[in-house]
């Protein structure tokens, strides 16, 4: 009764503290992975500040010697670099030049040097040992399968996804769940939420991704707290993150994929600590960490013991059937 | 006798059926994987029927408390406490025993007393405990973002399926053991057929 009786309270006060989550579609929400500060100096500070003076804010200004006069100008938006995002990203130790051409440290910057050729991943992180534990050669295998790569003649490469000034490492743990989630989705909608960046690289009209996904229930509790690629990625076990983005046709619509005692989440989501397979006696219990997902966390116990209840009432019914028929067949 | 009015059994045959499609339903979502019987009605269709069905029972749920309220037949859920244990045995004692043995049935139904002491019990403890839990837990399962998120550590989301699930797995075993006490009836039809027709045929 007591215990009855807890549940009930639990349950009201569940009520009563509602209401708390109207925001589960801040998707795009301010850079999660960059908040935290740090005290890193880098040794290419004051050679970077002459770059970020101008690039590092939305403001430039400059003189005109043509006309002798002080302009002031907006800096494109794709060309600032804000200091504390590069500061506590991974590439924070890094000199602007080292990446890009010294010819930059001129003013005005000469025409041409916009048709640089931009590093990609492996130019720098393939077939280095140091950087084993990430297989970047495996990401760039399942990225050429995946429907990105149909899109590089476009102009698709790994930063239209990963911004090498900002980017930064997010390791799941228990803790950083939601905040990887969110994180990673805002990469996913920059471009799909984002028209005019993704009419970039193609020439497909705008998609409205809610409507798109109303077949979901619970699409906001589904979108807080599931990744876009959980369902649009082959799962592939020799990478961190799955890169294979499959096409939009064999995305899994199926709900038993997750919602099950195989629940493929083990694998993308949790597979960072997918080791621990049962909590409990709960299947897929490390899901229980942060979140519940209906059929993949059934608990073995209860089934148990539902299954001998069940059992034990037909027996008794059939017990009494039969001592039923018994009194009917004996003559009166 | 006449003793089921129409209105009780309308409530009663809908309240049958949806309790039906949600146990069908719930199963499925629980037990659901792609190789096992459960699959059968498949989790999307699933989901869909449980949740419409639920709205659908609660509502129901609101005609049979309100008719309680306002009508007469609210008056045979009520438990007495005197010799409360003691009826109590006797009627089990009925059913597992003298019945048996052609003893007479202890509390025989009349205008006044519908249900006997173990009936009054279990449908007391189906009708305003374990349906209202049901109710409050699915409510927290169909609008998860109201649930509390943790609970001394616990998510607040395990808790509510825990004690939406095992709800309904009593009442899925109420709902067994009703339908098989509908059978010990003068015939084992004749129980059935006062549901449908209102009158009660007596036993002895």
């Amino acid at each position: 009764m007591f215990f009855k009786f807890r549940f009930i309270i639990i349950l009201a006060l569940t009520s009563i503290s509602s209401l708390t989550s109207a925001g589960v579609f801040r998707f795009k929400s301010e850079n999660i992975k960059t908040q935290d500060t740090t005290s890193f100096v880098s040794p290419f500070e004051e050679d970077n500040n002459r770059c970020l003076k101008c690039h590092g804010q939305a403001k430039y200004e400059y003189t005109n010697e043509t006309l002798g006069k002080q302009v002031n100008a907006l800096m494109c938006s794709e060309r600032i670099v804000k200091k504390s995002e590069f500061y506590n990203s991974n590439h924070k130790s890094f000199s602007c030049t080292d990446c890009h051409s010294e010819e930059y440290v001129k003013f005005p910057h000469a025409g041409e040097l916009r048709m640089e050729q931009k590093y990609n991943c492996l130019d720098c992180h393939g077939g280095d040992e140091k950087f084993a534990q990430y297989h970047f050669e495996g990401i760039d295998s399942a990225y050429q399968q995946s429907i990105h790569f149909k899109l590089e003649e476009e102009g698709f490469t790994c930063w239209k996804c990963h911004n090498p000034h900002t980017y930064k490492i997010s390791v799941r743990n228990k803790d950083n769940l939601k905040e990887t989630i969110a994180y990673d989705n805002a990469i996913c909608l920059n471009c799909h939420s984002d028209f005019n960046r993704f009419q970039l690289l193609t020439d497909r009209a705008e998609i409205n991704l809610i409507e798109k996904h109303d077949w979901l229930p619970n699409q906001a509790a589904h979108i807080a707290n599931v990744r876009c690629i959980e369902c649009h990625t082959q799962i592939n076990n020799k990478i961190p993150v799955s890169h294979l983005i499959k096409p939009k046709e064999e995305a899994v619509k199926l709900c038993n994929e997750c919602h099950s005692q195989n629940s493929i989440l083990m694998a993308s989501l949790y597979k960072f600590e997918s080791k621990e397979q049962r909590q409990d006696g709960f299947f897929n219990g490390i899901i229980l960490n942060e979140s519940y997902v209906i059929g993949a966390n059934r608990n073995e116990y209860l089934n148990l013991l539902s299954l001998i209840i069940f059992i034990g009432v037909i027996g008794v019914i059939a017990i009494h059937i039969v001592f039923r028929i018994k009194k009917n067949n004996k003559p009166n | 006798m006449y003793l089921y009015p129409k209105w009780i059994r309308i409530w009663h045959v809908l309240n049958a059926l949806l309790f039906l499609i949600l146990i069908v339903t719930g199963i499925s979502m629980q037990y659901t994987d792609k190789q096992n019987a459960a699959y059968i009605v498949g989790f999307s269709i699933a989901v869909k029927w449980h949740n419409f069905a639920a709205i659908v029972l609660i509502i129901n749920y609101i005609i049979f408390v309100t008719g309680n309220l306002f009508t007469k037949n609210g008056r045979y859920y009520r438990i007495s406490r005197q010799n409360f244990i003691s009826d109590l045995m006797i009627q089990l004692k009925y059913y597992s025993w003298g019945m048996f043995k052609g003893e007479k049935h202890p509390f025989p139904v009349t205008e006044l007393r519908k249900f006997n002491p173990l009936q009054k019990v279990t449908y007391v403890l189906a009708m305003y405990v374990a349906i209202p839990l049901l109710i409050i837990s699915g409510f927290g399962l169909l609008f998860p973002e109201i649930t509390i998120k943790s609970i001394f550590g616990v998510s607040g989301l395990i808790l509510t399926d825990i004690l939406h699930i095992t709800m309904g797995f009593f009442l899925s075993i109420f709902m067994i053991i009703h339908i098989y006490t509908c059978t010990l009836g003068a015939k084992p039809t004749s129980l059935f057929w006062g549901m449908i027709s209102g009158y009660h045929r007596d036993e002895h």
